[in-house]
């Protein structure tokens, strides 16, 4: 297998068209232009490659939903105050349990914010966003070969589940480059009854959200929550690095992880043992793998590039059984991992 | 092993083909490799700056806290990062535009004067690439071979000529930093 030398964002147009991504929609913002532009260049070279730079991300949302409908392999792409502009259409997405990936390349918010790589929008992509009794599987890559592994499984879950899956990175992700190995992508299985394409000579079929009668919109409803139960249950990821015998571990998931693993080298060279759990899913969130670890580890410090909201996640996993201390950097700050290690270093010590 | 390195200059001046070309040798030469770029609302004339971490294991943070090479190609760059380098490290600077040297004693400085250097190879845009003729052979975070190689692999499909005035200016980056 050959290495490339990429930038996340073409990484995760390159790994999207290979998954036999054939309709992508979307309109420009930073910092995830380079994704858009990889898609306007590369779906024309691929049979039945649709590309659509939309008037504006609601129609592109809207566009992917179509050609969902249609039974297309769909992404869309935005940023922060563009994926605001999206939730209406993934909420709709997850209620007519129609498959597409959607990219967030977050910036320094709320409102219009920065360019600046932030995770500011931990809360609306893990709690669904839209409006609606629904959620949305949440990738939270930390290296450029995981957003290509990931912007693969992605397509794979979304189909197997019927559901809106979302890729949840940050402006450092989307610009910075490492050596990446494409894997062969599985062939797609997606039932042809799920698309529609002209009843033909068949049935007629619906694809709706639109349920008038409250029991039938209830039962729709509890079959959307054990869908998500059986997400639960299947497909949680995380990674734990150097937590055997780790007295303090960093939560941190992305390039917050990233710059979290390079403070536990710095120090575990000074002699304290500081490990990392990193969730790979957001939602679901690897909670019970948490609380495993803390009957082991009893001191967390919390760290995101935000002013804390993984931090409420990590609350419920531990129930109280475990000291949660918190280390933010909201706004498009990225802290280098030497004032990371001097957090947790206070840390380390206050807990003995 | 691990090697962090700041290249820093004006835009326009090739800092980031500089690091993305050292990324690229690192890569062929079978190293980790990350390469984060500064990005945002610079303009040609503006500040541009990258960051190159090479290692022979995983790579943990691409952000740097204390980079062992910092390669400044104009004054402010200087001004901005020379703190920053670690105890030992080294400081290449572009001493056709930059009057200042560090104070630190701490650090080695190699002074190039590449702006210059490059008026005589005949090409003023490839200062930069004397300037990592000189940054390779003084650090050799990749052989100069694999480097070369990549710089054309990156060059691609360019005038022949462009890759000839290249490998010139390379090598006389790496035979003034000989001395």
């Amino acid at each position: 297998m050959t290495k490339v030398l990429m930038s996340g964002n073409n990484i995760i147009g390159e790994a999207a068209i290979r998954a036999g991504c054939r309709f992508y929609a979307g309109y420009p913002i930073t910092p995830q232009n380079e994704l858009t532009e990889y898609m306007a260049e590369h779906m024309r070279t691929v049979e039945g490659g649709v590309f659509i730079q939309s008037e504006s991300e609601i129609a592109a949302i809207h566009m992917i939903v179509g050609a969902s409908s249609a039974g297309a392999r769909v992404m869309t792409s935005s940023s922060s105050p563009g994926i605001s502009l999206k939730q209406e259409g993934i909420s709709s997405m997850a209620a007519n349990e129609l498959p597409g990936v959607i990219v967030n390349i977050m910036r320094g918010s709320p409102g219009l914010g920065n360019i600046r790589p932030s995770q500011g929008d931990y809360f609306q992509a893990t709690r669904g966003g839209g409006h609606g009794d629904y959620r949305t599987i949440v990738f939270a890559p930390a290296t450029c070969q995981e957003l290509a592994d990931l912007t693969m499984n992605a397509f794979d879950l979304a189909d197997i589940y019927r559901t809106p899956v979302m890729i949840l990175a940050d402006g450092m992700m989307g610009q910075m480059m490492e050596p990446v190995v494409f894997k062969k992508p599985k062939p797609r299985q997606y039932s042809e009854k799920f698309m529609l394409r002209g009843a033909g000579q068949g049935k007629s079929k619906f694809i709706r959200s639109l349920i008038l009668d409250a029991i039938d919109m209830e039962e729709h409803n509890w079959k959307l929550a054990r869908k998500y139960q059986i997400i639960t249950e299947k497909e949680t990821l995380h990674e734990e690095y150097k937590t055997e015998d780790a007295e303090l571990v960093i939560v941190a998931y992305g390039t917050a992880a990233r710059i979290a693993k390079g403070a536990i080298k710095r120090l575990r060279e000074n002699g304290m043992k500081v490990g990392l759990f990193r969730p790979i899913t957001l939602w679901p969130f690897p909670e019970l793998k948490l609380r495993t670890l803390s009957k082991k580890v009893k001191n967390y410090l919390v760290f995101e590039l935000s002013t804390g909201q993984m931090l409420d996640d990590v609350r419920l996993a531990l129930q109280g059984y475990a000291d949660i201390g918190f280390h933010g950097r909201p706004g498009g700050v990225v802290p280098t991992p030497a004032e990371l290690a001097n957090v947790a270093a206070r840390h380390y010590e206050k807990a003995d | 092993m691990m090697t962090k390195t700041i290249f820093s200059g004006f835009g326009g001046q090739g800092v980031l083909m500089m690091g993305y070309s050292l990324a690229h040798g690192a890569m062929n030469k079978g190293y980790h490799v990350t390469y984060l770029p500064s990005y945002g609302v610079e303009v040609r004339g503006g500040t541009a700056n990258c960051t190159v971490a090479v290692a022979d294991e995983e790579i943990t943070s691409p952000v740097s806290s204390e980079p062992d090479n910092l390669v400044v190609m104009n004054s402010p760059s200087l001004t901005t990062f020379q703190n920053k380098v670690t105890h030992g490290g080294i400081i290449f600077l572009n001493s056709s535009i930059i009057d200042a040297r560090p104070s630190r004693q701490d650090i080695k400085v190699y002074a190039v004067p590449c702006g210059d250097m490059a008026q005589e190879v005949g090409n003023i845009r490839v200062a930069n690439i004397i300037m990592m003729g000189a940054f390779i052979k003084k650090t050799g975070v990749v052989p100069a071979d694999i480097y070369l190689k990549s710089l054309e692999t990156i060059m691609g499909s360019r005038k022949k000529s462009a890759a000839e005035v290249n490998r010139k200016a390379f090598a006389a980056g790496y035979d003034f930093a000989k001395d």
